[in-house]
């Protein structure tokens, strides 16, 4: 009955979609008031819709409802109650669902805040997002439904290990907010496409969203990559694995367009641009799930794959994309040029941000693609891994940390260099003094860990100048302005933690008995057997690691290895002491004879610098999204059209 | 207008690559060794240590040679196709239990159902090198000469078997 439910209140939705796209849209175009306030009902009531049947997928999941097939092939009676819960979104239809579910509540929050913005362009943008949920419901009714059922199955094949993990609790739902956050900016870029009124109020509207996106985004990046550091159990942060990089792509175009949008809205230059890559960061949201679910690239990360759903989601991705680049380049040549600047300021040192964003996104794209290019060209089978990435990724990165630091100095339209010289000559020969002396005290020097130092001590010294210099001006307090410099310094503290980790990070793979000890920078470990025990849905052996530094007891660790019972498949689960310098991170191999294990122990300097140095991104996000200038302007706006 | 077209010709080349890549397999990966002789062994049966098998052995048969361990998971996903195959009785399938304990291999083909006519014991994983073993599973379709005409990595499935290994084990077999 539940399960029916569910799939009723999908149907409703994919009609309550159209509705939310077709009258609006028209409306906006013949001018029609009655038929642009559908809008705002029909969209809301859509992800009520949607709602509703993801509620009805976890009713089932958490009442072990073995009789719809998703349930039977993810989840197990015996598997903890907040798993049978994520569950709902561990297949790739549940998942699916959720991205549905979460776009919905983008629109509700569209419907929300959007008071303020004149009648046309609320039923347009509504509209837009509209035909995006109705393209993800038709591909789930289709060919990917949730709530498809057969005989009552005695029990179900267990949710894969990976994913029964406190992170999959929060990291899946997070990152969708982000990936789909971008329809936001997508949405109000296509209308003002179709609009034609692509003007500074159009960027001012979109940037709270499109930062609230890329907040997101970033934490849920964050979040996968501690995820895969704790879970995978190789003690790696970055794996370039395909799935990554579809976060990543969206993620560092999104980087760009916040910028590119600061400039539309403060100079009304780069317009055309600005729109072509609100279009393209959600488009690389959708090229992602692409990626991912079609199965084209095989990944750690993918689901069964499906050659039906494969091609479907290509065709939504050609109308969707195809769309709305046709669009593009019929309206872009209307939109004026904006202000002129010079070939130093801050416009220029924006343009050098975008441009150096987009070749690291083309970079990333061409690496993740490279193979499938490679085989349908009939060249062979060929694949990408790491030193591809890091080599071509890096050195595009240095540039553009330089531009963190110096950028938000230069003033707009003209900026004098001697002027830049003079506020920064005394930093940046601090910065240099000081990147050259700080390796030293890790022992070994390293030319990389100094240019690492470098970047991030440079971006240091320019926020604290641009504070500074803001604090002595008497001008007041600006979210906007504090957020910007916040993210800033998060770049500076995970530049810090990457050179750290990759430079000094040292590891062992042995082969420990009962009583064994190694050392490893100064951290005795010493190996005291395991022990078996039963979880709820596996049995284990607990490894006990005890942990000493110059003789003081310093933690004891308990790595396992996990037998799941319903599928029988091993996991090792790592375990480790968390620390502001260091982590100690051991994970538990293969049995041997004898009572004896392999053990990878790890010692890992400043890694999780590079998570709180996210954490600190998306923070000044969200501190820039409370800027008071949004709602004043918007309100203006708001008065201006009533 | 031209330049503000130029996203829309890098889209359309990109969907282009898109759609071809669908139709192909990334775990389908070639070897060197087809239509090369399979490599010899003489390995111990899982059924009996003391009795050996060889590839010669099977001269004059187009035989299925199919890579698995009992700590393969993905080997157990494509065990129901396995089973299904031999049933038929068209293609004997040949196993070789790659780096395992001959004890737990037994007891999952006691738990499970055996597919195989025999199955070999490959301990250290040697004769796996001589066959550019890199992922388990792995299934060789081997003729009656000796060659090997097909390499498929990764799970059997009964939709992949019956369109790729099928109809050239018909063909071998005439």
């Amino acid at each position: 009955m539940i399960p029916e439910l569910g799939n009723f209140a999908l149907i409703v939705a994919l009609l309550m979609a159209l509705t939310q796209s077709i009258l609006p849209l028209a409306g906006a175009a013949r001018n029609i008031p009655s038929w642009m306030s559908v809008a705002r009902p029909a969209a809301r009531a859509q992800s009520l819709f949607v709602a509703i049947a993801f509620a009805c997928l976890a009713y089932s999941f958490l009442s072990n409802d073995f009789s719809v097939i998703n349930v039977t092939q993810h989840s197990y009676s015996r598997l903890p109650a907040v798993y049978r819960f994520t569950a709902t979104w561990g297949s790739h239809e549940g998942s699916l669902l959720l991205w549905t579910l979460i776009l919905g509540l983008w629109t509700f929050a569209v419907t929300l805040f959007s008071r303020h913005l004149p009648d046309d362009m609320v039923a347009r943008v509504i509209g837009v997002m509209g035909l995006v949920s109705c393209g993800l419901l038709l591909f789930m009714l289709l060919t990917s439904n949730p709530f498809l059922r057969m005989p009552m199955a005695p029990d179900g094949s267990d949710l894969n290990p990976l994913l029964q993990d406190p992170g999959m609790v929060i990291h899946p739902p997070i990152l969708y907010m982000g990936y789909v956050g971008f329809s936001v900016a997508f949405a109000f870029a296509l209308a003002a496409l179709i609009s034609g009124k692509l003007d500074a109020s159009w960027a001012r509207w979109s940037r709270p969203w499109t930062t609230a996106a890329w907040s997101f985004l970033t934490l849920g990046i964050m979040m996968g990559s501690w995820w895969a550091y704790y879970e995978l159990g190789w003690g790696g942060w970055w794996f370039w694995d395909p799935t990554e990089n579809a976060s990543l792509m969206p993620w560092l175009v999104g980087t760009a367009l916040i910028h590119s949008l600061a400039v539309t809205e403060k100079r009304g230059s780069f317009k055309a641009w600005t729109v072509l890559l609100a279009i393209a960061a959600f488009s690389l949201s959708l090229l992602g799930t692409f990626l991912v679910r079609s199965g084209v690239l095989s990944s750690v990360h993918s689901f069964a794959s499906d050659p039906a759903r494969g091609l479907f989601i290509l065709a939504f991705l050609a109308v969707v994309i195809g769309g709305s680049l046709l669009l593009f380049a019929f309206r872009a040549n209307q939109v004026g040029l904006g202000g002129r600047f010079a070939l130093v300021s801050r416009e220029s040192f924006l343009m050098a941000n975008n441009i150096l964003l987009l070749t690291a996104c083309g970079s990333v794209l061409l690496g993740t693609l490279y193979p499938l290019f490679i085989d349908a060209l009939g060249l062979g089978k060929i694949s990408v891994g790491p030193p591809y990435f890091n080599s071509v990724f890096v050195p595009l990165v240095l540039p553009l940390l330089f531009l963190v630091g110096v950028g938000p100095l230069a003033r707009w339209k003209q900026a004098s260099v001697p002027d830049l010289v003079s506020r920064l000559k005394w930093g940046f020969a601090a910065s240099v003094v000081v990147a050259l002396l700080l390796p030293f005290t890790m022992g070994a020097w390293k030319p990389m860990v100094a240019v690492g130092y470098l970047s991030a001590l440079w971006i240091v010294v320019g926020v604290a100048i641009n504070v500074q210099s803001r604090l002595r001006s008497g001008a007041g307090w600006s979210a906007n302005f504090y957020g910007m410099n916040l993210a800033h310094l998060g770049v500076a503290v995970t530049v810090i933690g990457i050179t750290m980790v990759s430079a000094y990070e040292s590891e062992r793979n042995v082969r420990m008995n009962v009583g064994d000890t190694i050392t490893l920078q100064g951290y005795t470990f010493r190996f005291n057997g395991v022990k078996h025990i039963d979880g709820p849905n596996y049995t284990a052996e607990r490894g006990a690691l005890e942990v000493t530094r110059n003789g003081n007891p310093v933690t004891t660790l308990y790595p396992e290895k996990r037998t799941y019972l319903a599928s029988g498949m091993p996991f090792s689960d790592s375990a480790i002491n968390y620390g502001f310098t260091r982590d100690l991170y051991t994970a538990l191999g293969e049995p041997l004879d004898g009572g004896a294990w392999s053990v990878r122990l790890f010692h890992k300097p400043f890694v999780v610098w590079i998570w709180i140095g996210a954490v600190l991104m998306a923070l000044g996000g969200v501190l820039a999204i409370s800027d008071r200038r949004y709602r004043a302007a918007l309100r203006k706006q708001g008065r201006a059209v009533a | 207008m031209k330049r503000f077209l130029i996203p829309l010709g890098i889209f359309i080349v990109l969907v282009g690559f898109l759609a071809v890549g669908l139709k192909l397999d990334p775990r389908e990966v070639p070897s060197p060794l087809i239509g090369k002789p399979a490599p010899d062994f003489n390995l111990p049966l899982l059924s009996d240590p003391a009795r050996h098998l060889s590839p010669a052995d099977l001269r004059g048969k187009v035989w299925l040679f199919n890579v698995w361990a009992s700590w393969c998971t993905s080997c157990r996903q494509e065990h129901e196709t396995l089973l299904e195959i031999s049933r038929q009785g068209n293609l004997p399938i040949y196993g070789m239990d790659y780096k395992d304990q001959p004890a737990d291999a037994l007891a999952v083909l006691g738990s499970m159902g055996n597919p195989y006519v025999e199955t070999v014991v490959d301990l250290d994983g040697r004769v796996g090198i001589n066959y550019g073993v890199y992922g388990v599973p792995e299934s060789y379709l081997i003729d009656k000469n000796g060659i090997i005409r097909f390499k498929f990595t990764g799970p059997l499935s009964r939709e992949g078997f019956d369109k790729k290994i099928l109809p050239l084990v018909k063909e071998l077999q005439k």
